[in-house]
């Protein structure tokens, strides 16, 4: 757990980036901070590893104040990761990955085998480990910085835009990763974005930091996105904000009814029950199945495409279980609106 | 014209030029000696200059306005200044030798090392690098491409001013310019000015080859 | 080692008019090398096959030993104004050329694109967009090169020219220090105005490169 206790930042200059900040990250869970630039949000990151030493307060990372221990020492337990990656262009991307076991005074051999490892775990082949930073794409190098944070296997792990220098389509992928990735190590995550997007996609807890350095809102993302403090919260969150709360909502709790016989349109299955296309006297239109997990957001837009308003849904082996309407779903999105909506009010 | 390069040829081949105290051979190898150990005196006072205002971002104002200032001290004075306060030695000329090169090799220095990736310094001090760590392991080797080349512009300068050191009665090849001069004998001093420059394209391209051979795996 | 001051009062007009050579040779070598540099270097930017030779044997003449430079050519100009200021400028195209050409690969690629699209020219692109956005990395060129041609004018003294530099051999020949110390401060302070002149005359030419007050 990280713990911040009145913590103010003020520079050389005169500007406060961060003003009187106390915040608690939970252990094993994903925080990111969120705001525009200027906010103070990779202030507050970088000072939980010391790159910036706060004016007053105390930060703790695992109860213990990071100003008592050695900087080199306290990094070097904790993972970083920031945007572009920060690789070494002069060492092989192994290399790069091992630069932590080697301050900790790993050998060399034990240091590889476990970069080797680690190039694996974050989807890379392993022949990529002998090439050099500047060969690989810009989403690969974004792997690597993530590796490298990893090889120590630091309880610990802060992110600063790591993702804000690559395309849309491999950011997420980035990210599907990641949460893959946290799934099975449970690490201490503090995330740092300008993407209110990302930040709803992959934050369990959200910090909202306004202009000057100041906390506005802290909470999970459904509550941020149902409840939005003042309106400066609001406007971050933008105008969609109903619908990225559909984004967070699932099917799960939405009705279902037999699939409809007779009509214009059939939903044809194969032997197993798997729904295969709908079907008309003269035409053919394809059908994307959902799931229970599948957020309501989809589940919209499905029923938008869907010709007959409706959407087939399916189990964990892919079986026909039901449908819904597009009414259905629109009695249930529209409770999610007006939920967020007169609480803004 | 043409006589005149008929008999630098033969001055330049002939066998009996490069032996004996006087010989190219050994003028040569005097030449060489003041160059690499200035070129050297100059890097131990140069290099950690450099990497210094490059490592921690102070004193650089000051640095680049020594090593311009550096740059406009004349050699020829220098040279005899120090002949005339310290009387006949070697130090004027290494004096003047070192003074020359310091100034190209601080600038260069810390030109490498403000190119290094601001980012990349972040991340090496993020992953828990202590100060001479991120020096000798990320800055040091970022910045050797651009350190190497102020070394050798220093030692292709050197080279070309060491010819000085015949002018206060010294050795190397500037002696044949001088003794030249003195003799208005011109194929004379046309065959040291030729034999210095040859040494230093040698040097250069010997310099810059196993620079590409050292740094060919990454990019520009 | 004492300074003779009473010398110096009685020579005020010999150091003048050596202080005002030497400069002469030194600028003059500069606009030469700025003349030929300029449009070497637009070949050298535009041309990518001619680049490396130009910038090759630009090297290659950097490493003649100035003096060298200056006996070399005694037979092409003899004892002469003419031949310190060829020397001279050889010397000064080395850092000329290489700086021109940098300047002109730093220009922006999409602001050339934006002065094609509007329709110019480009050798009215060359003067009106590229050689102003060039001016800081040019003129770094220029303070290196009159800085250094103004401390190599000394060595034409070998060959009897060589402004200030005559100080350094008649000290010399006389075992008298007062005329090298002189020639030494003068040549040094020559340098230091001339290069913050430049700084004054580029800060003039490039009012979009001043911070905001």
């Amino acid at each position: 757990m990280i713990q911040f206790d009145a913590v103010h930042k003020r520079f050389p200059n005169g500007t406060t980036a961060v003003h009187d900040l106390s915040l608690e990250m939970p252990e094993g869970g994903v925080t990111v901070l969120v705001g525009s630039s200027g906010c103070g949000k990779t202030t507050t990151l970088r000072m939980i590893n010391r790159m910036i030493e706060p004016t007053s307060g105390t930060i703790r990372v695992n109860g213990r104040d990071v100003t008592e221990q050695d900087a080199a020492e306290l990094r070097r337990s904790i993972g970083y990761v920031i945007q572009q990656a920060g690789l070494f262009p002069h060492r092989t991307v192994l290399d790069n990955i091992a630069t932590v076991p080697l301050l900790l005074g790993w050998n060399r051999k034990k240091a590889r085998a476990r970069a080797a490892e680690l190039l694996e775990t974050v989807g890379l082949a392993a022949d990529a480990g002998k090439r050099y930073p500047h060969q690989l794409s810009g989403g690969q190098q974004q792997r690597v910085g993530v590796a490298r944070a990893l090889a120590a296997d630091p309880p610990v792990l802060l992110m600063d835009e790591p993702f804000g220098a690559v395309d849309p389509v491999v950011r997420a992928q980035l990210q599907d990763e990641l949460l893959r990735l946290q799934k099975e190590l449970s690490k201490t995550i503090v995330f740092v974005t300008h993407d209110i997007d990302e930040a709803v996609r992959l934050g369990d807890r959200i910090a909202v930091f306004r202009t000057g350095g100041y906390l506005v809102q802290c909470a999970p993302p459904a509550e941020l996105l149902a409840r939005p403090a003042d309106d400066f919260v609001a406007d971050f969150l933008g105008a969609e904000r109903g619908l990225k709360l559909l984004s967070l909502k699932t099917l799960a709790e939405v009705p279902q009814g037999p699939a409809p016989e007779g009509g214009a349109w059939t939903l044809v299955l194969d032997a197993d029950r798997r729904p295969l296309h709908w079907a008309s006297k003269d035409a053919e239109l394809p059908v994307r199945p959902l799931t229970d997990g599948d957020s309501l957001l989809s589940a919209l837009n499905e029923s938008i495409a869907s010709p007959t308003g409706l959407i087939a849904r399916v189990d964990a082996t892919g079986a026909l279980t039901g449908v819904s309407s597009r009414d259905d779903i629109h009695v249930h999105a529209g409770q999610a609106h007006s939920e967020a909506r007169v609480v803004a009010a | 014209m043409f006589e005149l390069f008929k008999n630098l040829g033969t001055w330049l081949t002939s066998g009996s030029q490069w032996a004996g105290q006087d010989g190219i051979a050994h003028r040569l190898a005097e030449h060489l000696q003041y160059s690499l150990l200035a070129t050297l005196i100059a890097a131990a006072i140069g290099l950690p200059i450099g990497l210094l205002i490059g490592h921690t971002g102070k004193g650089a104002f000051l640095a680049i306005n020594l090593a311009s200032f550096g740059r406009a001290l004349p050699t020829v004075g220098l040279v005899v200044l120090v002949f005339l306060a310290g009387g006949l030695s070697m130090l004027p000329v290494y004096v003047a030798l070192v003074a020359l090169a310091v100034p190209a090799i601080v600038t260069n220095t810390y030109a490498g090392m403000t190119a290094v990736d601001p980012d990349v310094r972040d991340a090496a001090r993020g992953q828990g690098m202590r100060g001479h760590q991120v020096l000798l392991q990320v800055e040091l080797p970022l910045a050797l491409p651009l350190i190497m080349t102020g070394l050798r512009l220093a030692l292709i300068q050197v080279v070309a001013t060491a010819t000085i050191a015949a002018y206060v009665s010294f050795g190397g090849l500037g002696r044949y310019v001088f003794d030249g001069l003195a003799q208005r004998d011109l194929v004379q001093v046309l065959g040291g000015a030729v034999l210095v420059a040859v040494v230093a394209v040698v040097l250069d391209l010997l310099l810059s080859t196993l620079q590409r051979l050292l740094f060919r795996h990454r990019t520009a | 080692m004492t300074i003779d001051w009473s010398w110096i009062g009685d020579h005020t007009d010999d150091l003048t008019s050596l202080t005002l050579s030497h400069l002469q040779a030194a600028m003059t070598a500069v606009f030469f090398g700025l003349l030929i540099s300029l449009p070497l270097a637009v070949l050298a930017h535009r041309v990518r096959s001619l680049r490396g030779f130009l910038l090759g044997l630009s090297n290659v003449l950097f490493t003649i030993p100035s003096i060298a430079i200056f006996v070399l050519l005694l037979p092409v100009s003899g004892l002469t104004r003419t031949t310190t200021v060829i020397g001279l400028t050889v010397y000064t195209l080395v850092v000329l050329l290489r700086n021109t050409v940098e300047g002109l690969d730093s220009v922006p690629a999409k602001t050339k694109e934006a002065a094609k699209a509007m329709g110019t020219r480009p050798l009215r692109t060359l003067l009106t967009v590229e050689f102003p956005l060039a001016l800081p990395v040019i003129f770094a060129g220029i303070r290196i090169a009159t800085v250094m041609s103004i401390s190599l004018v000394s060595v034409a003294t070998y060959i009897g020219d060589g402004g200030l530099g005559q100080l350094f051999t008649d000290g010399f020949q006389r075992d008298f220090p007062t005329p090298v110390i002189v020639g030494v401060v003068l040549t040094i302070l020559l340098a230091v105005v001339a290069d913050a002149l430049l700084v004054a005359l580029q800060y003039v030419l490039t009012p979009w490169r001043r911070r905001r007050a």
